[in-house]
């Protein structure tokens, strides 16, 4: 299983970096799963991605919730709320 | 519909008489258009950076767009938002809504835009005397978004 991750504005800063591949451990379903994952990696992806965290997901540029499925080959993207106009 | 995300300014009139495309039916514009201000939350500012996540920008606009004209009778809606560097006075977002009459055309332009505010992935970074930062999203923002929820009549 892989899946692109996609990091915007201050998660793009706090990661270091646009965006990953990245192969899951265990089992991803859902938004939450996936999350939990990233943020089990410690580091900058626990500071970024922890629990608390205002932080916005979209699956396959769609925005999405924790409950969103998430498969293999999807976009997941993570950014703090958005602040256009 | 037209939904353009682009670097370059763009000129108001220009880009209104082109949207109208000389339509007898259209007898009402609304109009709106978002300015950088030298001035946030008490700092001065000089200038910002505006990023987005290409593709999903214009297909979050277009989903707006095409909400407005399912709850609302108007004949078109185009939205123009800039990204890269902008300074005070710049523009930096316009919606332009084409409509039979002006209830509905100003109704659908601040739909458009509250909705543009929480759901279109841009950020705005700012620059300071201190140094950049990132703004910081607006609980009044999501709750003039909110007030759209409610169903709305024709």
């Amino acid at each position: 299983m892989s899946i692109r991750i996609l990091y915007f504005a201050r998660l793009r800063e706090d990661m270091g970096v646009p965006g990953e591949m990245f192969e899951p451990p265990a089992r991803v379903d859902d938004v939450r799963s996936l999350r939990a994952q990233l943020v089990a990696r410690g580091g900058a992806s626990a500071a970024a991605l922890g629990q608390g965290k205002a932080v916005r997901v979209s699956v396959n540029q769609d925005l999405a919730h924790d409950d969103t499925p998430v498969k293999s080959g999807d976009e997941v993207a993570f950014f703090p709320p958005v602040t256009g106009g | 519909m037209t939904v353009r995300v682009q670097r370059e300014d763009f000129d108001i009139g220009a880009e209104i008489a082109a949207f109208r495309r000389a339509d007898p039916g259209i007898g009402a514009i609304a109009s709106f258009i978002g300015l950088v201000r030298d001035v946030n939350e008490g700092d001065a500012i000089t200038g910002m950076t505006l990023e987005h996540y290409p593709g999903m920008t214009e297909k979050a606009l277009a989903g707006i767009v095409a909400e407005a004209k399912s709850r609302w009778d108007i004949v078109d809606a185009l939205v123009i938002h800039r990204v890269g560097e902008l300074k005070p006075l710049d523009q930096i977002v316009l919606v332009v809504v084409t409509g039979a009459h002006r209830g509905a055309a100003f109704a659908a332009c601040e739909f458009i835009m509250d909705y543009l505010k929480t759901q279109a992935p841009f950020w705005k970074k700012e620059l300071t005397a201190q140094g950049a930062r990132w703004v910081e999203a607006r609980a009044s923002d999501d709750q003039a978004a909110e007030r759209w929820s409610e169903p709305q009549a024709k």
